[in-house]
């Protein structure tokens, strides 16, 4: 069977919405339209009862239960959410938060806002493995700190953080445990009190999904969590964050955390084998390539390598009908590489050279042999392009070059 | 981010890939940038020591696909050109004939200090001890 292109192979960025979420969702749409929040008549109720049974299915694939589900926008908003509502409504009890340097963006700069603000921030740093040190977060804990922040899987790496040991550190020292659960969720077992979180963000979707809707699980009992809101208005969401409901995104979130949870026994070993099968192809076809991150702590869809000598952004142009990222700097917003892959202390050399892989659930074996071949090929044209490629051969030692830094 | 045609063309097509041997008097090379920058290229030349002519151009380029067509484009149109004319070539020239959107200005300026530093190599190599000039500013090994 021929592959259709272009194929999508970023799931870490997005998912598409599965065809099952979309057809529970249309109806919202149209005929169940009402206002959740309208408590006198047929069409708020028919909304507001698409809007619980969401709940439950978010609550249920984490292990919560319904009531500690709070809708948002989207994870980033979870995360300030949950990071800022904590801060300001525990200011008295300390001001000391706890993350580490390879969060997402969403946790990183509502951390630096709030240093801003009085806050002292702890950057834990990672191991060459992208895994935190659990003595380096003990260590890190003082009587001052009320929050710790780490995500359960990384964006660009896949690796999986020790979210029960340090949910235990949390619990033990009696500080709140905030996850950023976007990449976990759905695609690896969480649950909230396995892994004594106490706040966790999710976003729909990642998990195929709508986009605009997520979550924010903020656990009621044992310890219960308060939080000070930050978007004001209506009440809605017990006070926490105000706003009409996203009634048809919610709908969808939900229907597509039931599909997770149903099928993610069959659905992550499939995805692992897929992504082992690429692997196996890329490494047994090409020298000098690395992944990045530990391969043994790591979501069963994800794969992040270096192809040395051959720059990210030129990778992607070559494999342009395949939709993957780089950490390259050439392809992000600030012109500088990966700092995910600066924090594992992979070299600037080899961070420009890094694609990330993100298997998804409509991708096929076929889509994942054509994915090998183009890249095996696109990497050995490029190589012939390249005078750091030759110089290797050659046996010069290029960290011993001087080289004009521009 | 979408790629002039020019540029793609470069890219899939890339002129006078290769190298030269960078022990012949003839031949100049520049090697410029950094690879923890993203970005290294790698010009010579083989230049006619009696009419200064540029009679051979290769490159290799490690850098995004602007790059490797702003280095592309830079050997076609040295060859055939005099060191003087070549010296003339203007990174704005390149971005002028590529389309480069302004993040991708920095590959032509690379390109163009890729023939500036090729041509002082074989500048350097070729003069006589008293008219040596100063080492040029590519990366030396």
């Amino acid at each position: 069977m021929a592959v259709k292109l272009p194929i999508y192979m970023d799931n870490h960025a997005t998912t598409p919405v599965d065809p099952r979420v979309l057809e529970t969702m249309l109806p919202y749409f149209t005929d169940t339209f009402g206002n959740a929040a309208s408590r006198n008549h047929e069409f708020g109720w028919k909304a507001e009862e698409g809007v619980e049974r969401g709940r439950e299915q978010v609550a249920k694939l984490v292990g919560a239960t319904p009531k500690e589900i709070i809708w948002t926008s989207g994870a980033t908003e979870s995360d300030n959410l949950a990071i800022k509502g904590v801060a300001e409504m525990y200011r008295e009890k300390g001001n000391h938060i706890i993350t580490e340097v390879t969060e997402h963006k969403a946790v990183l700069d509502t951390c630096k806002r709030l240093e801003k603000d009085g806050f002292e921030v702890t950057y834990l740093p990672v191991q060459k493995d992208g895994r935190i040190d659990l003595d380096e977060l003990r260590k890190a804990i003082t009587p001052k700190t009320i929050l710790i922040t780490i995500m359960y899987a990384n964006n660009e790496i896949g690796v999986v953080q020790p979210i029960a040991e340090i949910g235990a550190i949390a619990k033990e020292k009696g500080v709140f445990f905030h996850v950023d659960g976007v990449q976990a969720v759905g695609k690896i077992p969480v649950d909230v009190n396995k892994d004594n979180i106490d706040l966790l963000s999710i976003s729909a979707h990642k998990l195929y999904g709508p986009k605009g809707v997520g979550a924010l699980y903020v656990r009621r009992r044992n310890p219960r969590v308060q939080l000070a809101a930050i978007i004001d208005g209506g009440g809605h969401e017990r006070g926490m964050r105000s706003g009409t409901l996203n009634v048809t995104g919610i709908v969808g979130f939900g229907k597509a955390c039931e599909i997770c949870q149903e099928e993610m026994p069959v659905e992550s070993a499939r995805l692992r084998a897929l992504r082992d099968r690429l692997k196996e192809a890329i490494f047994t076809q090409l020298d000098e390539v690395y992944v990045n991150g530990s391969m043994t702590y790591r979501l069963p869809h994800n794969l992040n390598i270096s192809f040395a000598y051959v720059e990210g952004e030129s990778m992607l142009m070559g494999i342009n009908d395949i939709a993957v990222s780089s950490g390259s700097a050439c392809t992000s917003a600030t012109l500088e590489p990966s700092y995910v892959l600066k924090a594992l202390g992979v070299g600037e050399d080899l961070a420009h050279t890094s694609i990330r892989f993100g298997i998804g659930r409509f991708n096929t074996q076929e889509e994942v042999d054509y994915v090998a071949a183009r890249v095996v090929e696109t990497v050995r044209r490029l190589r012939e392009l390249s005078p750091l490629y030759e110089m290797a051969k050659e046996g010069v030692d290029m960290s011993k070059m001087q080289w004009n830094v521009h | 981010m979408a790629y002039s045609d020019k540029v793609v063309d470069h890219y899939n097509h890339p002129r006078n890939v290769g190298s030269l041997d960078k022990n012949d008097p003839t031949v100049g090379t520049g090697l410029v940038g950094a690879p923890e920058c993203g970005d290294v290229m790698k010009l010579q030349m083989k230049i006619n020591p009696e009419t200064q002519v540029i009679e051979e151009a290769k490159f290799k380029t490690f850098g995004c696909g602007s790059a490797i067509a702003s280095s592309s484009l830079a050997t076609e149109w040295v060859k055939g050109k005099t060191v003087d004319e070549a010296l003339a070539i203007k990174n704005t020239d390149i971005v002028r004939e590529l389309a480069l959107p302004p993040v991708k200005i920095h590959c032509s300026v690379l390109a163009e200090d890729a023939i500036k530093a090729a041509i002082s190599d074989w500048k350097r190599k070729n003069a006589t001890e008293s008219e040596r000039p100063a080492a040029s500013s590519a990366a030396q090994s």
